[in-house]
């Protein structure tokens, strides 16, 4: 944190000023660790296996919060029998099909609960149940499904007696064994947490890429999730989970995703279903309980955002103008489509795929067969530059006369130059006002992407006559947009204040809506993003509010704006008990007011403000009417937090030690060596290691993490071409113990190479004792730490870390593993030209690697193909 | 003044700084010393470019010009503090590294070429509908409605704003383009 | 949870309190240390503003007290300090030393932050190996119980800056005037006056000043003159996250780093020092002090800076002449300018 979010940091020093505990855990011994109170090593990939060991620890020895526990978490539920735990099944749960999980198995006993998030679309569960009608049962008088439950938390089926089994076999000893974490420091660290959770304290988690970068990432969260609602501290003041990402708006990005499996809000996109109508859609998608039950209203009002007049009750809002998924349409999935010749046309904005994504080489590819490409930045970035001074055309693989790539650099504007806003991590949205006019072609992305969508309304107009009616069917998507903000200045800059009261949505007479639970699915209201509804509530830009903060309460509402309802802590109504009086004092933050008949406190109340805290709902009741006084999850489908997850994921309810795709060890907590769900790709380009036991995983016996430096950004975009960033942190190198050096005969400052099945790159050695060897399965381990931030490009120049990384996948949220690989390094640079080729090919031939090498314990569970898919046009298309 | 009588021999001579070590040795332009912020035309608020932490800043502007900028103290997130590279935003908004040209490479071509901006839009907008048209997917070989083109892709919005991603993923989704994907994912 | 004044403020009230006044010093004690009518090179001096010749109403004596436990080693000081005074980049080489590829202050780098990586024993917090900037790569033998804890790593960092010393020798030594005491209590280099005469670089016990390369003047920290005229703080103090860098009065300065040091003792952190901050040591104090987690050397810091020119006026049958020349040079390079 200190390392790439130093600004952030201050809080942590000023919480160990007041007496905080900082623990920091990580592979390498960073700028974080200087500052810790405790630092904890771990072999990099290792994570579940302490958070396991740490909720094992908490379960037996009785330490979690029961009362917390017991009201706030599904704890009590009772799952489906059909469940088999990977306990039972050596390492895969109930389901499996060989490349991929029948969730079925999962669910609660009696139940089928909708996830707030990941894997959403039930339409099998929907349609293929004998009540078909469901979908069309929205709210009104239907008996809301409740799951059975077991309030002694001893049923051998509920999720309690589930979990304990589960983690079971996760001992400090284990912990060690795995983690190469020694029993006093996992003491250290267990004491130390049970000792600051309770009524009086909360402990915070704070994370970044080193937990989701796995093909297991999303269960790293899940098994902090587990611990810290065992622990009780979730929407309490001072707790949490807390996601430190790395770019100003990824939130942002997130939220009005560019992304291709939802829409603005977390509203899924829709799936190809034979004849899919908006109630289908709404019926696969809503959540009989809480917020999720209103996502009609959501979705109605975004498709009365895009297509306004023309959106109608009887066309079903335009419905159908939204295009269908038929599976992964991720970055990775693309690339390997570009490859193949299916995708032709790339646009790139303010990222940088030739070196800044996993596998490089293979992006390179993919941008070496693209018929156009649009690189927008604002400096002249490597996937810009790729066709001239790329990789494969100085080690002479090919030439810029051999890639017919077209491709349009159009320079940037910066955020000095252009108004908007930003959500940072904390879901924050602040506003950047425009200090300063862009000069020559510069312009903001919102300016291009207006008047490049202007333009091609307009042509597909003029052309109305020259187009068939197929043609004419199709572009009236495009034609019907409403597309009609105000521009300004002699650049014709459209108005960004107009676009974010777009988002913010419209009442029935266009005046601003205040809040989401204005919105209706009558088509009365339009909202581009539901969940940012209210920051332009009052027709004020809320976003742009800057009160001082010594002039407001330590919550700060009055700068910025949070989503959603500008509350600062999600699900703060768990910082009250059930009664809806604070857990202590000390942790106050929001509580039920008797007097008053609402809850109240120092943030907004994450809960329906007059609701009481021994409110029961009816049994026909539905949507938020279904929460009960006591469910703070207001997102979740049974208003409860998850220790277990009966759906939304695709690789088990419950987090399990894997070792990552690539991995010196061989998993001895079960026989099933690696994620079996993960998400692979079998290429040429792509090549995947031995691991463990197996044939060849000698040849990379070390394990590498690639990591960010403060001195520098991402894959270097904002930070290689400046001198002031660039003096500091002047060249790529490798941090590696003194034992290693010893091991390899590497000397600091020299040159080495470091290699994997995909690559090889050179950076200087920097021999340090911060990274030291580890104690793993009875094994000494060396890490090698590897910043990523390097390219050709710009002030300081290196080779690209992402050269070494191979694409293997989370399956819920197609996240590659980069921060756990293997590899093998030797003295001196990497050789050029056709040599280079050659040390791989050697390497790939000493480890015996083939197409099938890395997927023994795993099918090609990603490598779902596209439907056969047919243009009704038949190739009637002119070109 | 006459210049002469700022010689500091003179002052020192006559002041209460007889050796010349600081009031008499003073020049005019250390006299005249200010910080620069203070001839800003304008002060604008915005927020730092970088990480996700959202620290505030103060852009000061002079002649439309960045001149200098620097955290706001006012900002309960960053209390005006800015990181390495937040210290350096002004130097990246004004690099002169930065482009302000068009730069077009034809296909096959081995340099880049100049373009105008109008020109460039123009046909990027003709590429859009030319590879939708060729790409185009109606529905499955089973009839389902798919409505979207495969030919079309795009990376990147966790550096913009909000309301350019919002253009970004309305404009791909009415377009029928769904590879839209940025920072999040990887 | 009235938001009521800044001083009270949970979350802003150390922040605010680290920004100074600026105003005009208020305290009773005037130049009390001061010999009527004389300079002096060494020993205490309580307000050398005074004895460079301001008047009573001059502001209080400004400093830096950079407290090493708390810095993140994140450098926003070098670069706020570079972006705000327009100093260029001064080489991208990779150092080896830990993460400072800085290496030293000088002319175009005015704040720069030491690294030093050492191996201790947890439970008395000693060293076990050295670990000094600039000795090249760590040992590469293993050493016993590597992938044991029998020791610790510790991290220091720490952001080196001009000391701007009572008794400054640079400025002493100065033939131009051009390096003068300011109303701050600070020292500062006119460039306008510099000549690029250089005598100031080895006069300094810290090593601080150096000659530009390009234009040949002599360059340092000016604690920002021009912002302290604007009432704004130094840029490295305005950026630095952790308040590593602290910028106020002096007097203020000591007594928080008294407080501070006082605070790591009960803590156990014995090892935890001043440095610079006496005002009788070898220079007359430092108006940058720091606290340290080990000895000086190991930062880079001389043990026990002395003013190069302490022994000055014991030269007396010399400084006549020497102030003869001193006058004549500066009429020199006045009349005939440097531009």
């Amino acid at each position: 944190m200190a390392e790439a979010h130093p600004v952030g940091f201050q809080w942590v020093m000023e919480a160990k000023r007041r007496g905080a505990k900082v623990i920091h855990i990580d592979p390498r011994f960073t700028r974080t660790s200087a500052m810790a109170d405790t630092f904890v090593p771990l072999r990099a990939g290792s994570d579940i296996a302490l958070l396991g060991g740490l909720i094992n620890y908490v379960l037996r020895g009785g330490h979690y919060f029961h009362e917390y526990v017991a009201a706030y978490t599904n704890a009590a539920t009772i799952v489906d029998e059909s469940y088999a735990d990977t306990e039972d099944l050596d390492g895969v749960f109930s389901g499996f099909t060989g490349s991929g999980y029948d969730q079925s198995s999962w669910y609660y006993q009696g139940a089928r609960i909708n996830p707030a998030a990941g894997e959403r679309d039930q339409w099998n569960d929907v349609f293929g149940s004998p009540d078909p009608d469901r979908a069309a049962s929205e709210g009104e008088s239907t008996p809301r499904a409740e799951p059975e439950t077991d309030p002694s938390l001893t049923h051998p089926r509920c999720v309690f007696q589930i979990l304990k089994r589960h983690f079971a076999r996760y001992t400090p000893e284990l912990v060690e064994q795995l983690c190469g974490i020694d029993r006093r420091r996992f003491h250290e660290v267990a004491e130390a947490l049970v000792a600051n959770s309770g009524r009086e304290r909360t402990t915070a988690f704070a994370y970044a890429v080193g937990w989701t970068h796995h093909t297991v990432g999303v269960q790293y969260i899940r098994a902090a999730s587990i611990l810290q609602l065992l622990l009780g501290n979730i929407g309490r003041p001072g707790g949490g989970i807390l996601a430190l990402r790395g770019h100003a708006s990824i939130q942002g990005s997130t939220d009005i995703p560019t992304l291709f499996d939802l829409l603005p809000g977390y509203i899924p996109m829709p799936q190809a279903h034979p004849n899919l109508s908006l109630d289908g859609f709404v019926a696969t998608n809503a959540a009989d309980k809480g917020y999720w039950g209103n996502i009609r209203d959501y979705v109605v009002s975004l498709l009365k955002a895009w297509w306004g007049e023309y959106a109608t009750a009887e066309n079903d809002f335009r419905f159908d103008h939204l295009p269908r998924l038929t599976g992964d349409h991720g970055s990775f999935r693309t690339v390997i489509d570009q490859i193949e010749g299916g995708v032709r046309g790339y646009f790139v904005i303010g990222e940088n795929p030739a070196v800044g994504t996993a596998n490089a080489h293979q992006q390179r590819m993919g941008l070496a067969n693209l018929d156009w490409l649009v690189v927008r930045d604002l400096n002249m970035i490597e996937t810009a530059t790729f066709w001239k001074n790329g990789p494969e055309i100085d080690e002479g693989e090919t030439t810029p006369s051999e890639i017919g790539t077209e491709v349009f650099f159009l320079p940037a504007a910066a955020h000095t130059e252009k108004d908007g806003t930003f959500t940072n991590t904390q879901r924050m949205l602040q506003w950047h006002h425009k200090a300063v006019e862009p000069t020559g072609d510069q312009r903001s992305d919102l300016w291009f992407f207006y008047h490049l969508g202007l333009r091609i309304k307009s042509k597909l107009a003029a052309r109305r006559f020259e187009r068939d009616a197929r043609q004419r069917e199709r572009d009236r998507p495009v034609l019907e947009l409403t597309w009609d903000y105000p521009t300004e200045g002699e650049i014709a800059e459209p108005s960004a204040d107009a676009v974010l009261r777009e988002i913010n949505g419209t009442d029935a007479d266009g005046r601003a809506l205040s809040s989401y639970t204005l919105l209706r699915s009558d088509g009365s209201t339009r909202s581009g993003c539901w969940i940012y509804c209210g920051v332009y509530a009052g027709e004020i830009n809320r976003a742009a509010r800057r009160e001082p903060g010594e002039r407001q309460s330590w919550v700060a509402p009055e700068w910025g704006w949070a989503w959603p309802a500008n509350r600062r802590i999600l699900y703060n109504r768990a910082a009250a008990d059930p009664q809806g009086r604070p857990w202590s004092d000390r942790k106050a933050y929001v509580w039920w007011d008797a007097e008053q008949r609402r809850w109240t406190g120092h943030d907004v109340p994450d809960f329906d403000a007059t609701k009481p805290p021994d409110y029961l709902p009816a049994a026909d009741a539905h949507g938020p009417d279904a929460l009960r006084g006591t469910d703070p999850f207001v997102m979740q489908g049974d208003g409860l937090g998850w220790l277990y997850a009966p759906a939304g994921l695709r690789d088990g309810p419950l987090p399990t030690h894997y070792e990552p795709q690539e991995s010196p060890l061989r998993n001895t907590l079960h026989s099933t060596q690696r994620n079996p769900a993960r998400q692979l790709y079998h290429r040429p380009e792509n090549r995947y290691q031995p691991s463990g036991a197996e044939p060849g995983a000698e040849v990379f016996p070390y394990v590498f993490t690639t990591f960010r430096l403060t001195e520098h950004h991402t894959a270097g975009g904002m930070s290689r071409w400046l001198p002031h960033l660039a003096e500091l942190a002047p060249a790529m190198f490798f941090e590696l113990s003194p034992e290693l050096a010893a091991e390899r005969e590497l000397v600091h400052l020299g040159w080495a190479t470091v290699i994997t099945a995909r690559g090889a790159i050179e950076g200087r050695v920097l021999i340090t004792q911060r990274i030291r060897p580890l104690r793993s399965n009875g094994r000494t381990l060396h890490q090698i730490g590897i910043p990523w931030h390097w390219g050709p490009n710009g002030l300081t120049t290196g080779d690209a870390a992402n050269e070494l990384l191979g694409v293997a996948l989370d399956p819920t949220v197609h996240i590659m593993e980069t921060k756990a690989g293997t590899c093998d390094i030797r003295p001196g640079s990497r050789p050029r030209g056709a040599e280079l080729g050659t040390l791989l090919a050697t390497y790939r031939a000493r480890a015996g690697i083939t197409e099938d090498t890395g997927t023994e314990d795993s099918p090609s569970a990603a490598d779902a193909r596209y439907p056969d898919v047919s243009d009704t046009d038949g190739g009637g298309d002119e070109s | 003044m006459r210049e002469w009588l700022r010689w500091p021999v003179l002052r020192q001579l006559t002041g209460s700084d007889p050796l010349g070590r600081g009031q008499a040795a003073r020049s005019a332009a250390t006299d005249r010393e200010h910080a620069r912020t203070e001839d800003a035309d304008e002060v604008v608020g915005s927020v730092c470019p970088y990480c996700a932490v959202g620290c505030a800043q103060r852009v000061y502007v002079r002649d439309g010009a960045v001149t200098q900028i620097e955290g706001d103290p006012d900002s309960p997130v960053s209390r005006g503090r800015l990181c390495p590279k937040g210290s350096a935003s002004r130097s990246l908004v004004t690099s002169p590294a930065r482009r302000t040209r068009v730069a077009y490479r034809r296909p096959y071509g081995t340099e880049w070429e100049e373009l105008d901006l109008d020109t460039a839009v123009d046909m990027i907008a003709e590429r859009v509908i030319r590879t939708r048209d060729e790409t185009w997917q109606e529905t499955d070989s089973d009839g389902t409605r798919l409505r979207r083109t495969m030919g079309i892709a795009s990376l990147g919005g966790a550096t913009l704003d909000n309301e350019e991603n919002y253009l970004m993923k309305k404009l791909y989704t009415a377009l029928g383009a769904i590879q839209i994907e940025n920072q999040a994912r990887i | 949870m009235s938001p009521d004044g800044a001083a009270e403020h949970p979350l802003f009230g150390l922040a605010r309190a680290a920004q100074p006044g600026g105003d005009v010093r208020t305290s009773a004690s005037g130049p009390v240390d001061s010999p009527a009518g004389g300079n002096r090179l060494s020993g205490p001096l309580a307000d050398p503003s005074a004895e460079a010749g301001y008047s009573e109403r001059h502001p209080e004596r400004m400093g830096f007290f950079t407290d090493t436990s708390v810095c993140i080693g994140c450098k926003a000081c070098e670069v706020a300090c570079k972006e705000w005074n327009l100093l260029e980049e001064d080489g991208l080489d990779l150092t080896g030393m830990s993460y400072d590829n800085t290496t030293e202050l000088g002319a175009t780098t005015w704040r720069h932050v030491a690294f030093v990586e050492q191996r201790i024993d947890p439970s008395t917090r000693a060293r076990v190996d050295i670990g000094m900037p600039g000795m090249g790569a760590p040992s590469t033998t293993p050493e016993e119980g590597a992938d044991s804890d029998a020791t610790e790593v510790r991290w220091l960092m720490s952001s080196d800056v001009c000391k701007h010393c009572t008794h400054a020798a640079c400025l002493d030594v100065c033939p131009t005037g051009a390096l003068i005491r300011s109303e701050y209590g600070t020292v500062v280099v006119q460039d306008d006056v510099c000549n690029g005469c250089g005598y100031c670089v080895p006069a300094c016990p810290y090593g601080v000043i150096d000659i530009h390369p390009d234009n040949g003047g002599a360059f340092k920290c000016t604690l920002c003159q021009d912002r302290l005229g604007s009432g704004l703080a130094p840029a490295c103090a305005t950026a630095c996250p952790t308040e590593s860098i602290q910028y106020g009065p002096l007097d203020q300065l000591r007594q928080r780093a008294e407080q501070r040091l006082e605070q790591l003792h009960e803590q156990g952190m014995t090892e935890a020092r001043l440095y610079g901050q006496d005002p009788t040591d070898g220079v007359g104090g430092d108006g940058a002090f720091f606290l340290l987690l080990d000895e000086p050397e190991v930062y880079g810091l001389p043990p026990d800076p002395v003013v190069t020119t302490r022994d000055l006026p014991a030269m007396a049958a010399h400084a006549a002449i020497a102030a003869a020349t001193a006058a004549l040079t500066v009429a020199a390079c006045f009349l005939g300018g440097r531009r």
